[in-house]
């Protein structure tokens, strides 16, 4: 296989991702998968790919690419402040790269998480029916580990349409990422909230803790306080908001464990998932009580906006 | 019955809250129903319980419900004898010592218990290949440790509450460790990569020192 773009700089974490693997969940594996489904899905619509194709997922910080042939590609989630041959370039945009063209990033200006996708999707160990990578099983994506220098990224297939250099998703079809308020429907522990806990949990901020990766975020806020026996270990989602001992919630993510026994008081809506995946440490976030009408609302309104990309 | 949103493209149902072959063996049978469903995208038995993701523009949380009820009042088909596992286990894990002082039998009884019963694997998850097993003699009930481990060594075999489990990687862990297996329980090249399933059988044996 030819390779297309090579890694100058692999960037703090840069890992290969699709939609995961749900049905390696029965051995234990978490389903993993691209964090901001949405960035993921509209980069790789960008390029004329399926939404399930490979991506590069890059966390706090994009790599350093240079085009070895000619190729398509687009960025989009959040803004590492793109750049070809060192001008700037907009993201949530295709554009052409020609031999030789060099792909950038400045400072973290917005958002934890950026995608790139290649026209043709991002050739990838397949494991278990996924290209996404395992760091923990070490399998997956580029042999189970995150980019390194020297990494050359190739095509999977020949691009499936004509290339359409200039393709773009206007802002306001884009989740609002600096709108930290997670939209979230009570869980099924949440009666062991007392009064105040559950006042606190719908009502106050809750910040995230430095302790913030693929499998989970730790918050830090007023404690929330749960009652009653120990809970069998059962099923996990992601978005699951976990209260273990000590009351400091853990907001799960798409590495999260996949059973668990802690209580569940809330879980995040598909919709809200791509603003949290674009979390930093130290962002602030609310949780708002939300009826599975207004799931379904939120999630009909992205699903709109990528459907103009298609 | 009782069934819960997971926010808006999953829920749990719950058969109970008791640790009880019955009710799990009810949990497996009605994940394995679900999970032959479109609208279903996984079902995963948990303990007494199945997590179900779904897809939400093709169903509702009240129409799965309503088959989740339907579904769970059918009588389970015969569950078969899950695979027997015997697993050799080294019984000097670093924790031996401290739990046998805390239940105040010796050592040797520690091993007789725990290489008594034939355990249920009732729920594979948490990490790749973990086994939550079950039930572990009542007179090795030990609440977890005050303070996880960050690092248990792969292999190592542990007890907690009425469960016993084999660390299959290494990662943080708040159980005892009272032995060691070489038995490998993830098997990331195979598929599925995993030794045990849920409704396998396990019986521990002392391995030579």
């Amino acid at each position: 296989v030819t390779a297309v773009l090579n890694v100058q700089e692999p960037g703090l974490f840069t890992t290969v991702q699709d939609l995961g693997r749900p049905n390696a969940i029965s051995a234990g594996v978490q389903s993993g998968g691209a964090m901001d489904r949405f960035a993921h899905a509209a980069a790789n619509l960008l390029v004329g790919n399926d939404v399930g194709h490979a991506t590069l997922e890059c966390t706090f910080s994009g790599p350093h690419l240079v085009a070895e042939h000619p190729c398509l590609v687009a960025v989009a989630g959040a803004d590492f402040d793109p750049h070809v041959n060192g001008t700037p370039v907009p993201g949530w945009t295709s554009m052409l790269l020609g031999a030789g063209d060099q792909l950038t990033f400045g400072p973290n200006r917005k958002g934890a998480r950026m995608y790139i996708a290649l026209a043709g999707g991002i050739e990838a160990d397949r494991w278990l029916g996924s290209l996404s990578t395992n760091v923990m099983a070490a399998r997956g994506g580029k042999q189970g580990r995150p980019l390194e220098r020297g990494d050359n990224i190739a095509a999977a297939g020949a691009p499936r349409k004509p290339s359409i250099s200039r393709l773009h998703l206007a802002e306001s079809l884009r989740p609002v990422y600096g709108d930290h308020i997670l939209h979230s429907i009570p869980g099924p522990h949440v009666k062991r909230l007392n009064p105040e806990s559950r006042s606190n949990l719908f009502g106050m901020a809750y910040r995230v803790t430095k302790d913030a990766n693929r499998m989970g975020y730790r918050l830090e806020g007023p404690r929330l306080d749960t009652s009653g026996e120990e809970l069998l270990s059962f099923g996990l989602v992601p978005g699951a908001l976990q209260v273990p001992h000590g009351g400091q919630p853990i907001l799960l993510m798409a590495d999260h464990q996949t059973a668990g026994g802690y209580p569940v008081v809330a879980t995040v809506v598909s919709a809200s998932m791509p603003v949290a995946a674009q979390l930093l440490p130290g962002d602030e976030v609310l949780f708002a009580e939300a009826t599975a009408e207004r799931a379904q609302q939120m999630r009909m309104a992205l699903g709109a906006a990528l459907e103009t990309l298609r | 019955l009782r069934i819960h949103p997971l926010g808006d493209a999953a829920l749990l149902a719950e058969l109970g809250t008791r640790l009880d072959t019955a009710l799990n063996t009810r949990a497996i049978a009605l994940a394995a129903a679900l999970k032959k469903r479109r609208d279903v995208r996984q079902a995963i038995a948990g303990y007494a319980s199945v997590t179900v993701q779904f897809d939400p523009d093709q169903t509702s949380h009240q129409s799965l419900a309503a088959a989740i009820r339907r579904l769970a009042t059918k009588r389970p088909p015969m569950p078969e004898p899950g695979r027997l596992h015997r697993i050799p286990v080294r019984y000097d894990g670093p924790d031996i010592e401290e739990v046998a002082e805390r239940l105040k039998l010796p050592r040797e009884r520690i091993v007789e218990l725990h290489t008594r019963p034939i355990y249920r694997v009732f729920l594979v998850g948490f990490v790749p290949g973990w086994a939550y097993l079950g039930a572990l003699p009542e007179e090795l009930e030990l609440p977890r440790r005050q303070v996880p481990r960050t690092q248990v060594p792969a292999g190592s075999v542990a007890i907690a509450g009425r469960q016993s489990g084999i660390y299959p990687l290494p990662t943080p862990g708040g159980w005892h460790l009272i032995g060691r297996t070489s038995v490998k329980l993830f098997l990331p090249d195979s598929d599925p990569p995993c030794l045990f399933r849920a409704g396998d059988r396990v019986k521990f044996f002392a391995a030579g020192e």
